[in-house]
């Protein structure tokens, strides 16, 4: 009649026991959630300017508890190591901190990507050789994967950040490195990683099943940080200067697969949850970047610049351009009672943005609407162009993304670029075989009025002719950004 | 050189050739000597001592200026007198209708001159700021409305009073030229409703961009209304009878008309029938600026108002000259830049390789050389041999591989995780997968202008490899230890400098 009861020595006792832990333990864990919730309210902060500040301060309360409940909870010794680490850590990040300029951030935070995968890397190889903790046998294998892949993303990381690092400061040249065959450089490359990663696995345990951390499992580990830190330089070296946005955002969220990695490495879920975090973060912003292109990330990441052309050769641009003088723009501005600028990353590499919050201040004065345009790839990273402008003090409600003020460029009636060329290009929209075809752009020649400031005719990082010069309704200020702001300000402080 | 600015004789004439200002600057910036006849520019309020104060010498008759003058510049035609007057080897500038006056071509001619036509400059954008036509014609469609709302009995402009309401004025401007733009533009500062046809559908845009509405004839048809010129062209009968419906109409609906209907070398088109005025209600108004060539309306009596039922048609066809201070300002401003095209002072010559000055000039040396070889302008696409559907612009990826991939690739993955047969690892997929989620709903909201802080944030959160590298510190072996302070050290340049370039950057932003 009882046939059917469960007999309970079947199931797995496993189901329902759980490890016991001492009560440090358990609190670092507890304190180890109550920080990732706090890393995701801080990620939350950021919607809003106003609520961006105090985003920031969670965060830090986050990390400190999470180094707290680490050192009590989970540490077994090296403490005055550490605490020399950190303190002179500390005093770098700091000093750099305080020091870099608004323009300099794409390179900063290039450098600090770099540095987390090195440091997923030393952590790698250090559990490698002395793994925290015993590795009970029936989970060695994960382990050894997840520590050969921890290692590999670690690396790419690594080597990729610092030539992005040095692309950025123009230490290397914007042109991408296309190699004849790099696609299947890259795939014998990862190939041999995959190679090594099975060679790894069988050689990291003796037969008896312990642990054998010198030898030839920590030959493949080395080998292959050497190839996967190659497999880095070349990945980024093959990608055009334009595409920096890109780039950046796509290593941003490496460095957080790469903490995730080490997370697993460590069984450590603050470390997989917070890299997963930050992981997704560099792929929205690559996402958006891309979609702001109109190029699939794919082709962005696989090489060179060109996916969204068309076959035919792009239309060829012709005719003559109207000069404007400053006093011509000053005329303008003074009649016109909706403005809009337009800014590129050419007005920050001139220094202009100082001037021209000054004459935003002045034409405001004087009862006109005045707002900033931002694309979403101007500048180097995304949301660059926003951070320079706060810092010469524009106030942010007039600082628009390209989708809020789109729509009002027919109503407006005097537009100025400045600095900025491949964002405004009409070639983008109209010619199906322009390299940039597709890429959504800012569209001033609908404005009543267009001023262009740039130093000569020549083309912008794209390569591209841009037709907008050409419209009747678009004249040119030719010469350096800074000095014709500056003569603009005085132009219309005397009046 | 000398340049000599004659008082124009034309009965009711009331511009001048060279304003003190334009004067000035052919003097300071070209190098002329400039001679006015007194009273040049009385009748445009510039008096003599005002051209004296700019360098000019006055001069008093006439006489002296055509004797002693290299340069004669003008307004209207020279009268025959003032042709007699011509020395050989001087250069006459001024308007002088070389399609219609081949007379006066000749006599200039045989007087061993040279002249340049200023309506003749042809309308490419480089010559933009030769265009006499275009500036006189701004400012007559200026004038035109000015004259308009002088004549009409109601305002312009809609207006809710206590006494009551009154209604905006409705406006219909036809031809979309110059001047019909000037008039758009007018009459829209005034308050009134304006909408407004041209034969060239490519003017839509323009007009649409001044406040009017652009009116469009029902009308299938390949032909364009424009010739390679940028002018109007004759119309075929069926496209005449649509347009001449359209008018009748909007003659019963608006209360104002405005035509600037012209074609060049021909009569102007009669496009307001003597029914149409009657159909217009008492007291409106058109102004017909073809007038001097026959007139868009039948009912027009060039150089006067007339009166048809009650509708009061302006025929002026001095309507530049009604306002001539700014038109004399614009034209003399327009012969500065052609003389400045010409060399100046210094190196005055005429270059017939240069398309402008080769059309502008109708006599040299003696020699008649009206007409040029036609100049092609183009505000409208040149006519294709067959339209071409432009291919359409596709957005990147987005292919449905792409997702079939995708969907293949976290299959496995799932699978694979299965296999491990390993709940410390699924536990840890576990997290790592939610933790995905929840960063791509958070992420997904951050604002665009925060997205540079957004990287930094997220730079120091990752410093959280610390806690891997303060973990492998406190292991036994030595090289591990070593591997693991390190890896504490970068880590924490990136909290610290990451949060702390975040907070300056947060605080930057201010409203």
């Amino acid at each position: 009649m009882f046939q059917n009861v469960i007999d309970m020595d079947l199931i797995s006792p496993q189901l329902l026991a759980s490890e016991q832990l001492t009560i440090a333990e358990s609190s670092a864990k507890v304190a180890y959630v109550v920080a990732a919730v706090l890393f995701v309210l801080s990620l939350a902060g950021l919607s809003k300017q106003t609520t961006a500040r105090g985003g920031n301060i969670l965060g830090i309360i986050g990390m400190l508890l999470a180094i707290g409940a680490t050192i009590f909870g989970m540490m077994v010794g090296g403490y005055e190591m550490m605490v020399v680490a950190i303190a002179a850590a500390v005093v770098v990040g700091a000093v750099l901190a305080v020091r870099v300029p608004m323009t300099g951030m794409p390179e900063l935070v290039a450098m600090l990507h770099s540095f987390v995968g090195l440091a997923a890397v030393l952590v790698g190889i250090s559990s490698h050789i002395d793994t925290h903790g015993d590795v009970p046998s029936s989970e060695r294998l994960i382990h050894d994967i997840e520590i050969f892949i921890g290692v590999f993303i670690g690396a790419i990381t690594f080597t990729g950040s610092i030539i992005a690092f040095l692309k950025l400061r123009g230490t290397i040249g914007g042109k991408p490195l296309t190699l004849p065959g790099r696609h299947v450089i890259n795939v014998l490359m990862a190939a041999a990683c995959i190679g090594l990663g099975v060679w790894f696995c069988q050689e990291s345990h003796n037969p008896d099943g312990s642990h054998n951390a010198d030898g030839q499992a920590m030959t493949a580990l080395l080998v292959m940080t050497g190839i996967a830190s190659l497999i880095g330089v070349h990945l980024v070296m093959a990608i055009g200067g334009a595409d920096m946005p890109v780039v950046v955002s796509m290593l941003n969220s490496y460095s957080g697969w790469a903490a995730s990695a080490a997370g697993f490495m460590l069984k450590n879920h603050l470390l997989i949850a917070t890299g997963a975090l930050v992981g997704s973060s560099g792929a929205i912003l690559s996402y958006i970047m891309c979609a702001a292109m109109n190029r699939s990330f794919i082709s962005v990441i696989l090489g060179g610049f060109g996916g969204g052309g068309g076959s035919g050769p792009a239309a060829k641009v012709e005719g003559t351009v109207t000069e404007f003088s400053v006093d011509d723009t000053v005329d303008m501005l003074e009649e016109a009672s909706s403005i809009v600028i337009v800014p590129g990353y050419g007005m920050a590499v001139a220094q202009a943005q100082h001037s021209l919050a000054e004459v935003v201040k002045i034409l405001q004065a004087k009862s006109k609407q005045v707002r900033f345009a931002i694309h979403p790839v101007a500048g180097r990273l995304p949301g660059h162009m926003n951070v320079l402008l706060a810092e010469a003090n524009v106030p942010y409600d007039i600082v628009l993304e390209m989708d809020e003020i789109n729509d009002d460029m027919p109503d407006t009636d005097a537009v100025l670029v400045i600095g900025a060329n491949d964002i405004v290009n009409p070639a983008a929209l109209e010619d199906p075989n322009s390299p940039i075809a597709g890429m959504p752009v800012l569209e001033v020649w609908s404005a009543a009025n267009c001023v262009v400031m740039k130093r000569g005719l020549a083309t912008g990082y794209a390569g591209v002719d841009n037709p907008l010069f050409y419209k009747d309704n678009t004249q040119m200020l030719f010469g350096d950004a800074k000095q014709n702001v500056d003569a603009i300000l005085r132009a219309l402080q005397g009046n | 050189m000398k340049v000599g600015v004659t008082k124009e004789i034309y009965p009711g004439e009331c511009r001048v050739a060279a304003t003190p200002e334009t004067a000035r600057r052919l003097i300071e910036k070209q190098g002329f000597e400039v001679a006015v006849q007194s009273g040049a520019g009385v009748f445009a309020s510039f008096p003599d001592e005002s051209y004296q104060s700019a360098g000019c010498q006055i001069v008093d008759s006439a006489d002296q200026i055509w004797n002693e003058s290299d340069i004669i510049l003008k307004v209207r035609s020279p009268e025959e007198s003032e042709v007699e007057q011509l020395r050989p080897g001087t250069t006459l500038i001024s308007f002088l209708a070389p399609g219609q006056s081949p007379k006066l071509l000749d006599s200039i001619a045989s007087r061993k001159a040279s002249a340049i036509a200023i309506e003749a400059v042809p309308r490419i954008s480089r010559a933009q700021k030769l265009d006499a036509l275009s500036s006189m014609a701004n400012i007559a469609g200026y004038r035109a409305v000015v004259e308009a709302a002088g004549l009409f009995g109601r305002f312009f402009t809609g207006q809710i009073t206590a006494a009551g309401k009154v209604p905006p004025a409705k406006v219909l401007v036809i031809g979309a030229g110059v001047a019909g733009l000037s008039a758009i533009g007018t009459a829209r500062g005034l308050g009134a409703i304006v909408r407004a046809f041209d034969v060239r559908p490519e003017v839509a845009d323009q007009v649409k961009s001044m406040g009017a509405d652009f009116l469009m004839l029902e009308f299938e048809s390949d032909e364009t209304g424009g010739t390679s010129g940028g002018y109007a062209k004759t119309m075929s009968k069926e496209f005449i009878d649509a347009e001449m419906a359209l008018f009748a109409a909007q003659a019963k609906e608006v209360d104002i008309i405005i035509t600037t209907a012209l074609i060049p070398g021909r009569p102007a088109p009669k496009l307001i029938t003597r029914e149409m005025v009657e159909s217009m209600r008492p007291g409106s108004v058109v102004v017909d600026l073809a007038a001097e060539q026959g007139g868009n309306c039948e009912c027009t009596v060039p150089n006067e108002v007339a009166n048809h039922h009650g509708v009061h048609i302006i025929g002026y066809s001095d309507l530049a000259s009604r306002l001539a201070n700014t038109s004399s300002q614009l034209y003399g401003t327009n012969l500065v830049h052609l003389l400045d095209e010409m060399g100046g002072a210094e190196g005055f010559k005429f270059d017939m390789e240069d398309v402008v000055i080769r059309s502008a000039t109708v006599v040299k040396d003696g020699e008649v050389t009206w007409p040029p070889p036609p100049v092609s302008v183009s505000a409208a696409p040149s006519q294709t041999p067959a339209p071409e559907t432009p291919k359409e612009i596709e957005p990147a990826s987005k292919t449905p591989w792409g997702k079939i991939t995708m969907l293949g690739i976290v299959i496995l993955s799932l699978v694979g995780v299965a296999m491990t047969q390993n709940s410390g690892f699924i536990t840890d997929f576990t997290v790592f997968l939610l933790s995905c989620i929840i960063g791509w709903q958070v992420i997904w909201n951050v604002s665009a202008s925060l997205h540079t802080p957004l990287m930094s944030v997220t730079n120091a959160i990752s410093g959280i490899i610390i806690v891997g590298g303060m973990v492998q510190v406190g292991v036994s072996s030595s090289p591990a230890i070593w591997l693991g302070a390190i890896a504490i050290f970068v880590a924490t340049i990136n909290i610290s400098g990451g949060f702390l370039v975040t907070h300056r950057m947060l605080k930057m932003f201010r409203k």
